[in-house]
């Protein structure tokens, strides 16, 4: 079944938004994903995840506030949608599963 | 506090990214490079923001190269297309001088173009046209060297034996002459050549009936399907006989298609085999005696240059007088449009005329061009509200740009429509004036792709000036109305009417100065009285040696004044041989033209004789007798010429008179050296009528006298008052074809200024009726409205003086007896061209000046 899909950056991505609640624009999602996972993130691939997962509709952006330091360029909020949500779950359970279904000899790899 | 990042990158950044994404990626980036700036420095912070801005670069973030829109683009064509026609519907007046403007700068065009082509594809029929050439002969001698196609025939034989190795094909060929064909049933008189057996493969000469190697059997001949429809009809010709001026009999071999037109051979109805022995070319073995053409064809490969190089110096050995003789091979392909030389190399010719009409040709198009952009950025003002409604509801730049091209394009086309109906119309005219049989090529794809590729070209460069001046308007001043178009914009349009001008007034300045030639040419005193003198050409044996009963007869008839026979026509001394005399520098050849006459050649075409004596058939001694002309006598130097003596052919002659100069030549050359003697060599006989009878009934009479004589051959004559007005034809052809330009650009280029009048006087109707109002007379209003065309049209004047003068100056240049510039001629055109811009104008002007101002002022 390929209901949801969600590639593993935007998982990250998606997950960072979650995170970062109502304060989720472009450079905050990225300075949270070098900062937590310590992982250099291009604009471009950033930018090109959020596009992605906005036409997909598991975001939704909101306009936000143009600041000085930003040279009077308006901020872009996103949010996750319900269907984001879904998703995130159903990638999740299904990783959950799957580890679940792994034998527990097979990990013991020492 | 803040920085810019990098601007450059910021711009590219700006110019590739989707408009949806632009604004807070943008956003993003300008804080992030801020963060570390403050961090880590701005050399950090400047690789960081190149990187991103460099990684951005990924088809997510990159723009669509097609914008997406959902625009039926088949209505907005449909749209272009519709306001353009209501556009030219609503502006009758404008559209129809556009399109008549355009129409006949087109047709010009058109005309020329096909004129051009025709030029250039002279001789090019052949099928080996690349590889033939004439062999020429360089002359030098005392005047400098003198080049032509006359070869002695003797040059054959070391050619084909020495470098027979470089040519494929050679043959000799007479002059094309007129001679009487007859069956017995019937006779009439073509002209034909000699030729030898190579001559039909040459030339690519295609053969209906029989074969090309008929002219290899000395007793056959080909002729062409026009002579032997004329001839046999319908009847099978081959093998039949035909008597050619009752002095000889060939069979037909065979039938040839005839020549296109637009080729050397066009005219030679029948080919006559060289070997033949009734043909006197043939048994020349004399160095000295030109009197034929040779052709070549080179071998494959061969570089004709060094081929004329090799061969160059056959005759000279053989040439004991001081004259040095060089040969020089002449390709085929230039034979007709580089026909004149200097110092033994091509110095142009008729390719100049090619140029001068293709010159005049383009100028008159550019004139309709130039026509067309004026008026419609004159209308720009008045549609700079339409642009700017449009600009605001939403069209950009581009449609706007396409929408103008679009109108242009549809004028264009109407006008290409109108000027294909003007060219059918005018082509039997202009084939006329020009001597040629050209038609529209209606099933070429080639010429139709080129005449709509040229209107589509017209239609884009006439519509683009207004095309991207209008759409470049900015809405917002437009729509305010403090938009003007002011001084900057009228600029580029009084250039463009003063370059307008310019090339009219000096066409036409050209083209009076070309009439002026001619007539000086023709004031000219000729020398001899032309009116009631008519020429036969003796053809065959029957008329020689019969000179005095035929004269007799002649007399009887009673509408002849005096007859005589001659070696030449008066109008065409073509034959030059060398002279001595005492006193003369022997190292030096000159050669006088030498004319036999009979004694009463004199009197029968009325020649001046100023000093001494004419002939007379009492005198016994007149047989050793010379008469010189004037210019004969300067050049030997005698101070009292009659008495002393002169040889020629190394037979001693005594000078009895001086002839008046004639203008037996071109009337644009000097007066060439001329000696009179009586000798046997007589082909043309010259009658004067009388001047009572009538030429009907003179003609009748003249025409019994020779049938007894001469039974064979059909009675023809000719006028040598139509001969001598036929040195004028090449030069009135220029002219005539000049001046038909030069009226066409001058009326394109009052078309325009009507336009232009009328455009601006609609544009300051209220400001005459405010000035009419507050007093001012119809005379002050119609100079106010006028001086503005009056003042350029000057100036142009002033310019095109000097420019006339140029060249007209080096073209007088090419006639040795010319006229001169003369300054009333450029007074004249300029007072003509100044007024004919005062009329025009003046019905634009005077109709405002004279309107109601009431009417004016409540307009709106």
């Amino acid at each position: 079944m390929k209901k949801y899909r969600l590639g593993e950056f935007e998982e990250i991505v998606i997950l960072t938004i979650g995170i970062l609640f109502k304060g989720a624009y472009g450079v905050s999602i990225r300075e949270e994903i070098q900062s937590r996972l310590a992982r250099n993130v291009s604009m471009g691939a950033l930018h090109t995840a959020l596009v992605r997962l906005e036409d997909k509709g598991y975001i939704q952006s909101i306009d936000g506030e143009a600041t000085e330091e930003r040279m009077g360029r308006p901020k872009k909020y996103f949010q996750i949608t319900a269907l984001g949500k879904r998703a995130m779950e159903y990638s999740k359970d299904s990783r959950n599963e799957l580890w679940r279904a792994i034998p527990k000899m097979a990990l013991n790899t020492k | 506090m803040n920085r810019w990042p990098p601007k450059l990158l910021l711009r590219f950044f700006r110019w590739f990214a989707h408009p949806r994404l632009k604004d807070h990626i943008e956003g993003d980036l300008i804080e992030d490079y801020n963060k570390r700036l403050k961090k880590s420095g701005k050399r950090n912070a400047d690789i960081n923001f190149t990187i991103d801005v460099l990684l951005l670069f990924r088809p997510g973030i990159i723009k669509p190269i097609h914008r997406p829109n959902n625009l039926k683009t088949y209505s907005m064509y449909s749209s272009y297309f519709k306001i353009a026609w209501r556009n030219f519907i609503k502006n009758k007046g404008y559209s129809f001088i556009n399109v008549i403007g355009l129409a006949i700068g087109m047709s010009v065009a058109i005309v020329i173009g096909l004129w051009i082509f025709d030029e250039l594809s002279f001789d090019s029929y052949y099928k080996n046209h690349k590889r033939l050439a004439q062999v020429m002969l360089n002359q030098t001698g005392a005047n400098g060297v003198s080049t032509g196609g006359t070869i002695a025939p003797p040059i054959e034989e070391p050619m084909r034996t020495k470098y027979g190795s470089d040519f494929k094909a050679f043959s000799f060929a007479s002059f094309n002459q007129e001679a009487i064909l007859s069956t017995g049933v019937k006779r009439l008189s073509h002209p034909g050549i000699w030729v030898q057996s190579d001559f039909p493969e040459m030339f690519s000469f295609n053969l209906i009936l029989g074969s090309q190697d008929a002219l290899r059997d000395p007793s056959t001949m080909l002729i062409s399907q026009s002579t032997a429809q004329a001839l046999f009809e319908d009847a099978d010709p081959i093998n039949k006989n035909i008597r050619i001026d009752n002095r000889f009999d060939l069979k037909v071999g065979g039938i040839y298609e005839d020549l296109p037109l637009n080729t050397t051979f066009a005219n030679a109805k029948f080919l006559l085999p060289w070997d033949n022995r009734a043909n006197v070319l043939n048994t020349i073995t004399d160095w000295d005696d030109h009197g034929c053409e040779l052709f070549v064809q080179l071998e494959d490969g061969v570089n004709l240059e060094q081929v004329s190089d090799k061969i160059k110096n056959i005759p000279t050995p053989y040439i004991i007088e001081s004259t040095h003789e060089q040969l020089m091979l002449h390709p085929m392909d230039k034979i007709h449009l580089y026909d004149e030389f200097r110092n033994g190399k091509i110095a142009g010719g008729k390719i100049y005329d090619v140029w001068l009409i293709g010159i005049i040709g383009g100028f008159v198009l550019l004139l309709a061009c130039i026509n067309f952009m004026n008026l419609s950025t004159a209308r720009s003002e008045k549609r700079g509200k339409e642009v700017g409604i449009r600009k605001t509801v939403g069209s950009n730049h581009n449609q706007l740009v396409g929408q103008f091209l679009v109108e242009s394009i549809v004028v264009a086309f109407t006008a290409l429509v109108l000027s294909i109906v003007l060219v059918q119309l005018s082509l039997p005219f202009f084939n006329l004036l020009a001597n040629k049989q050209m038609g529209i090529p209606w099933l070429n794809p080639l010429f139709w792709l080129l005449i709509v590729g040229f209107a589509l070209f017209c239609g884009i460069i006439s519509g683009s000036y207004p095309a991207f001046y209008l759409s470049s308007f900015n809405p917002v001043k437009v729509l305010k109305g403090t938009f003007k178009a002011g001084n900057f914009a009228m600029l580029p349009r009084k250039v463009l009417v003063v370059i307008q001008f310019t090339v009219s007034i000096t066409l036409i300045t050209g083209t009076l100065m070309i009439f002026k030639q001619i007539q000086f040419a023709k004031n000219r005193q000729v020398g001899y009285t032309r009116s009631g003198l008519i020429s036969v050409a003796i053809k065959t044996p029957d008329l020689q040696g019969h000179y005095d009963a035929i004269r007799n007869d002649l007399l009887q008839t009673g509408v002849v004044e005096n007859m005589a026979e001659s070696s030449h026509i008066v109008t065409g001394f073509d034959n030059n041989d060398a002279v001595e005399w005492q006193g003369k520098d022997p190292a030096v050849e000159i050669d006088f033209r030498d004319v036999n006459v009979t004694p009463e050649f004199g009197k029968t075409i009325g020649w001046i004789v100023k000093e001494g004596r004419d002939f007379s058939r009492e005198i016994a001694s007149d047989s050793s007798a010379v008469l010189l002309n004037e210019t004969a006598a300067k050049i030997t130097g005698f101070k009292n010429p009659v008495g002393e003596m002169i040889k020629y052919h190394n037979k001693e002659y005594r000078i009895i008179g001086l002839v008046k100069d004639m203008i037996t030549r071109s009337p644009y050359q000097r007066t060439e050296p001329a000696i009179f003697l009586m000798g046997k060599w007589l082909s043309v006989i010259t009658i004067r009528l009388t001047s009572e009878t009538s030429v009907r009934e003179a003609l009748d009479k003249l025409e019994s006298v020779f049938e007894k004589y001469d039974p064979n051959a059909p009675f023809e004559f000719k006028f040598i008052d139509e001969e001598y007005g036929r040195k004028f034809f090449d030069e009135e052809r220029i002219g005539n074809l000049a001046s038909v330009f030069a009226i066409l650009a001058i009326f394109i280029s009052c078309l325009g200024i009507f336009g232009l009048a009328s455009f601006v006087v609609e544009q300051r109707t209220k400001e005459i009726g405010v000035r009419k109002v507050l007093g001012a007379s119809v005379t002050n209003l119609w100079q106010l409205l006028s001086q503005d065309f009056l003042m350029l049209v000057t100036l142009s004047c002033i310019i095109a003086v000097p420019i006339g003068y140029y060249f007209l100056n080096e073209w007088l240049q090419r006639y040795q007896y010319r006229t001169e510039m003369s300054w009333w001629i450029f007074v004249l055109v300029s007072m003509g061209a100044l007024c004919l811009t005062l009329l025009t104008v003046s019905f634009h002007s005077l109709k405002a000046a004279m309107i109601n101002p009431v009417d004016s002022l409540r307009s709106e």
